[in-house]
């Protein structure tokens, strides 16, 4: 049993000029655990999102992908690391297999490699059949589903998506959570899902709730529950850890 | 292994960038239509005004469209880096780059492969230019059409780089404009591009000066004697020493914290 966690945060901070973006930030994804990161706009969630990238560099503290720390061994951490941005990052005028094979070659795949996980990828999404379109006729939720299958080309062993679900109608929404909560269980992929909507958690989660730039709460949803004295469900859990009195 | 990781990653940048500019045709008549206008409407106009004496590297008397030439392909791949640098900010704001800087290689090398693609498609633009050229009576020898290609890498290269050390320093999109107003159209004038240096020293000392150390005309003129099968070691070394200036200092300074969140870092 592989015991160094997939995702690892130690002691984070991270400051825009005076303006403190994220302070003391500490947490840990296991292999095949949905973590969402809970927070209202404005918490810090794509600032985490950027240090973990390595799209920023980490001032103080460390985070490690499968052990590797992001600054000192960044290519082997990056190489497992898999990302769906907040903002689309696709080519809208490269077809979607244009668009993922490019991303194949910057993991280095082989072309047989990519032609074969291309195809995966985009069949377990129902995207295959429509793999010579320009992305720029498919809709939002297609477009999504193309940049999840570009993110799991290279198998990573941490997924992070950042609100991926904005501006989507429900049922893309719906299918999007069902698929990510079903690779965390069959595939062992750490899952770390950034969002502000309530209802992409599921029982079976952990949350971690981001609010102005500190972790209010974290660990297993009912423990999360359980720590909020007036709280029922995650909701009221989420309102309470981000109610400014019981922030204080 | 890891060799095959970086060409692989260098072969799909390149291929995507290549792509990229054939499927975007506005941008690659633009791109021909410029130094077209400049060649047939300007360098026209000209012929009559200015008489070239013959220097080195042509043997003749030549026409002012001759001589110009070489400028115009020089104008070519300056716009071409500042473009490519634009689509860097471009990438930059839209989040394509951020997909390419999260790819486990080496950021120096995510960057030149870049300013690889970038090159890549400038050379494919001179080469469409100077097929049209040679319609137009512009007919260098075979073999100098071959020593160009080099010369081309190399001066795409350090133009790109220099496009690309102006993109760490601007932080919005709309400050574009400003480059090619105080960036461009300077480096393009004050060139070899349109006089030669001799010309220029007839009326004016400084400009003479600026023109002699300007890395654009530098970049012409190793372009210029290429295409007529001569290299110019002074023009080469000066090129790849403003190349390796140009781009040590855009790596260092290439910081995506600029690009990526600015409203928050300017609060």
């Amino acid at each position: 049993m592989n015991t160094i966690p997939a995702l690892e945060v130690e002691n984070i901070s991270y400051a825009f000029g005076r303006k403190t973006a994220l302070e003391g930030i500490n947490f840990q994804v296991k292999q095949g655990e949905c973590t969402i990161l809970l927070g209202p706009n404005g918490a810090g969630k794509t600032t985490l999102f950027s240090l973990i990238t390595r799209l920023y560099d980490t001032g103080h503290g460390k985070i490690a992908i499968n052990g590797h720390d992001i600054q000192r061994k960044s290519t082997a951490a990056l190489a497992k690391l898999g990302v769906v941005f907040q903002q689309p990052t696709l080519d809208l005028d490269l077809s979607v297999v244009q668009n993922l094979r490019y991303h194949a070659s910057l993991h280095g795949l082989s072309r047989k490699q990519s032609v074969q996980r291309i195809q995966e990828e985009l069949e377990r999404q129902g995207m295959y059949p429509r793999r010579n379109e320009k992305v720029r006729q498919l809709n939002g939720g297609h477009r999504r589903r193309v940049e999840i299958a570009r993110a799991l080309l290279h198998r990573p062993s941490v997924l992070l998506l950042d609100e991926p679900t904005v501006g989507l109608d429900v049922p893309s929404r719906r299918a999007i959570v069902d698929y990510i909560h079903g690779l965390c269980r069959s595939e062992k992929i750490a899952v770390l899902w950034a969002t502000h909507l309530i209802d992409e958690v599921y029982e079976q989660d952990h949350v971690i709730v981001l609010h102005k730039g500190s972790i209010r709460a974290k660990g297993p949803v009912p423990e999360v529950i359980w720590q909020a004295p007036t709280a029922d469900n995650i909701q009221q859990a989420f309102h309470f850890f981000t109610n400014e009195e019981n922030a204080a | 292994m890891k060799i095959l990781h970086y060409f692989r990653a260098m072969r799909g940048i390149m291929t995507r960038e290549l792509w990229r500019f054939l499927l975007q045709r506005e941008r690659f008549i633009a791109a021909l239509v410029r130094p077209l206008v400049w060649l047939f409407v300007f360098a026209a106009g000209f012929r009559s005004t200015l008489g070239i004496a013959i220097i080195p590297p042509y043997e003749t008397y030549i026409l002012y469209e001759v001589y110009i030439a070489p400028g115009l392909v020089g104008m070519i791949q300056l716009f071409n880096g500042m473009q490519s640098s634009l689509s860097m900010v471009y990438d930059r704001e839209m989040g394509s780059m951020r997909t390419l800087l999260v790819s486990p290689l080496p950021r120096w090398f995510l960057l030149t492969s870049k300013l690889l693609a970038g090159t890549a498609v400038s050379v494919l633009q001179v080469y469409t230019f100077l097929l049209v050229a040679w319609f137009y009576d512009i007919e260098p020898p075979w073999l100098g059409y071959l020593w160009l290609f080099p010369a081309l890498v190399l001066s795409g290269l350090m133009l790109g780089a220099l496009g690309m050390l102006l993109s760490t320093f601007i932080k919005q999109l709309e400050n574009f404009a400003g480059v090619m107003n105080f960036v461009i159209f300077p480096m393009f004038f004050m060139s070899t591009a349109l006089y030669p240096l001799w010309k220029m020293k007839e009326s004016s000392e400084v400009l003479f000066t600026l023109a002699q150390y300007n890395p654009f005309s530098q970049a012409v003129e190793l372009v210029r004697f290429a295409l007529y099968g001569q290299f110019n070691a002074y023009s080469f070394y000066y090129t790849v020493v403003t190349l390796g200036v140009f781009l040590t200092l855009a790596i260092l300074g290439y910081k995506p914290i600029k690009g990526f969140n600015k409203r928050k870092g300017n609060n």
